[in-house]
């Protein structure tokens, strides 16, 4: 097995004991340095000292994307200005954009990262990698960037825009990798199809790296049948760093590199810790950022975590794909229900579209859920006891799937709302 | 090509879901499409139904209902014409004993009346309705 850096197959009790050093350290440190964590942890009643073992993490109080808006620009920054090598910015979409400064250390930690997940993806000195994420601001491209050069790959910073150019780079510099939004990547082989370009016959590319927006396992099946393209998962968020964590060649899970980063999986319910495999809210600590130091941030986003021995050898925890927003979690009846989950089931089911819209109401005591569907033309054939046959299948499937009763409504394909960016799936009627 | 081929009637099915004046879209559309209704019945699922509509002009009235954005398939169907008197289905059930009816829908036409079928396997129905000396209308009575 080829591996970056032989910490990735260090024996699960040795890297459990690093974690626990690294976070013994950080906490000592923020509680010393910095006021914003200082205050935090006193009204948290947390000293340092209450750091005895691993799970001692879950003492320490949680941080939102609120504390970052709040700290613009720089007041929870614990290096100085003169430390400070780099700036991004999130986009901000609910107002004041969220300032990440990095120090030195940080952008090696970074690239470090990145270059792990590369490395265990297949990616070597003898790739080509078209980086297809916005250079700027924003800190998918340059964390790309950073973390392929040092796995000595050559880099094209292609950034976004100008797709016959980007098939041209692709073809003409022999690139084998491309980092890119999965449907940038599939718009790409539509272009490409205009342009008379093969991808799969006229160039090289056989890896893709793809993130920045949620994706499915069925748009990975159809990224490598229309282009012959392995498509690679990778997570992270401007808070983080950026880009840092990315699925092995096994694509059976992100590996999060352990001695730089502690994760948790919590029930978003009761914030204990999720079950393996059980959904949940992906929480994280950075053990080693120095100019934003970030602990049990929550990112909002649902995953499962994995701490199994990975089949290619890596000792790190995993985290499954993300399925969707802890915003758009409804609870019926005491069930976590995510929208990604009737997505996932409708998928299976040829005879449906994929809208959906889900509606939760309440009658007298007890929660209801409605999952309405549109009917696909080619499944309709005038027979009423093939469209109950069809309703009695979605049900079964989605009661299996979701742990809790649901009626299925079959509607006429066009009927329910489309949506131009985030979908609105959920209509709540509940009255509390 | 069978010589029974002719009997075959092309019945426009409609999926509709169960929504205010839904067949008032429908009959909007025909209308506009001056497209004249021969016979008609509505069946209902749960939360959904199927309109089932016979027309002058099926192939007019299937692209018209589809670019309106209504999910429609054509149906093949009987016309059995039946007496216009008291015991008139009766005389017609007894020759369709063995026969498998999904459903019907009956209408009258003086002098006579009309019972619409659809039949599991269209092919044997046609054969033993004809053996058992009944009258199938023509598809060009209806197209």
């Amino acid at each position: 097995m080829s591996y970056w850096n032989p910490v990735e197959v260090m024996p699960v009790p040795e890297l459990k004991a690093l974690q626990l050093k690294q976070l013994k350290m950080l906490v000592y440190k923020l509680y010393t340095f910095s006021p914003f964590y200082r205050q935090k942890m006193k009204e948290a009643g947390v000293t340092p000292e209450d750091i005895q073992e691993l799970d001692d993490v879950r003492k320490l109080p949680f941080m939102t994307k609120k504390d970052l808006r709040d700290g613009y620009p720089d007041k929870l920054f614990l290096a100085s200005p003169r430390e400070v090598v780099r700036y991004h910015a999130s986009s901000g979409t609910t107002g004041k954009p969220t300032i990440v400064g990095y120090t030195q250390n940080d952008i090696e930690a970074w690239s470090e990262s990145v270059a792990r997940g590369l490395v265990s993806a297949g990616v070597g000195t003898d790739d080509v990698l078209q980086v297809c994420y916005t250079y700027g601001l924003f800190s998918g491209g340059l964390g790309l960037h950073y973390g392929a050069e040092k796995v000595g790959a050559a880099v094209v910073p292609a950034s976004t825009g100008n797709t016959e150019r980007q098939i041209d780079l692709v073809r003409d510099l022999n690139v084998t990798v491309i980092a890119a939004t999965p449907s940038y990547l599939l718009h790409m082989g539509e272009v490409a199809e205009r342009m008379g370009v093969d991808i799969c016959k006229d160039t090289k590319l056989r890896l893709g790296i793809l993130g920045a927006e949620p994706w499915s396992e069925r748009m990975r099946d159809r990224i490598y049948e229309r282009l012959g393209i392995k498509a690679i998962d990778i997570y992270g968020t401007s808070e983080l760093s950026g880009p840092l964590w990315c699925e092995c060649s096994e694509q059976n899970g992100i590996h999060v590199w352990g001695d730089i980063t502690l994760v948790e999986v919590l029930d978003p319910k009761t914030g204990e810790p999720a079950q393996p495999g059980e959904k949940g809210e992906l929480v994280v600590t950075m053990l080693l950022k120095e100019a934003l130091p970030i602990v049990r941030y929550r990112t909002g986003d649902i995953t499962t975590v994995n701490e199994e021995v990975c089949a290619c050898g890596r000792t790190h925890p995993r985290i499954g794909r993300i399925q969707g927003r802890v915003d758009d979690m409804i609870i019926v009846r005491g069930i976590n229900v995510f929208p990604s989950q009737v997505e996932h089931s409708l998928m299976q089911h040829p005879e449906v579209g994929n809208e959906f819209q889900i509606v939760v109401d309440r009658k007298g005591a007890l929660d209801t859920l409605l999952v309405k569907v549109e009917l696909r033309p080619e499944a309709f054939g005038d027979r009423l006891f093939e469209l109950d046959a069809i309703k009695d299948r979605l049900t079964h499937k989605l009661r299996d799937s979701l742990n809790v009763g649901v009626n299925v409504e079959i509607v006429e394909p066009g009927s329910l709302p489309r949506f131009e960016g985030k979908a609105k799936r959920v209509v709540d009627k509940r009255v509390y | 090509m069978s010589e029974n081929d002719k009997y075959r009637i092309k019945q426009l099915s409609i999926f509709s879901e169960n929504r205010p004046n839904r067949l008032g879209a429908v009959a909007k559309v025909l209308k506009e499409g001056k497209i004249n209704i021969l016979g008609f019945s509505i069946a209902e699922g749960a939360g959904y139904g199927v309109i089932r509509v016979l027309v002058d002009k099926p192939e007019i009235a299937k692209d018209l209902l589809i670019k309106d954005g209504f999910v429609v398939k054509f149906t093949e169907v009987l016309a059995i014409q039946m007496q216009d008197t008291p015991g008139g289905l009766f005389d017609l059930t007894d020759q369709m004993k063995d026969i498998n009816i999904e459903y019907g829908y009956g209408y009258r036409n003086p002098p006579y009346a009309v019972l619409i079928v659809r039949v599991e396997d269209i092919e044997q129905g046609i054969r033993s309705l004809l053996a058992g000396g009944l009258k199938l209308l023509d598809n060009v009575t209806f197209h």
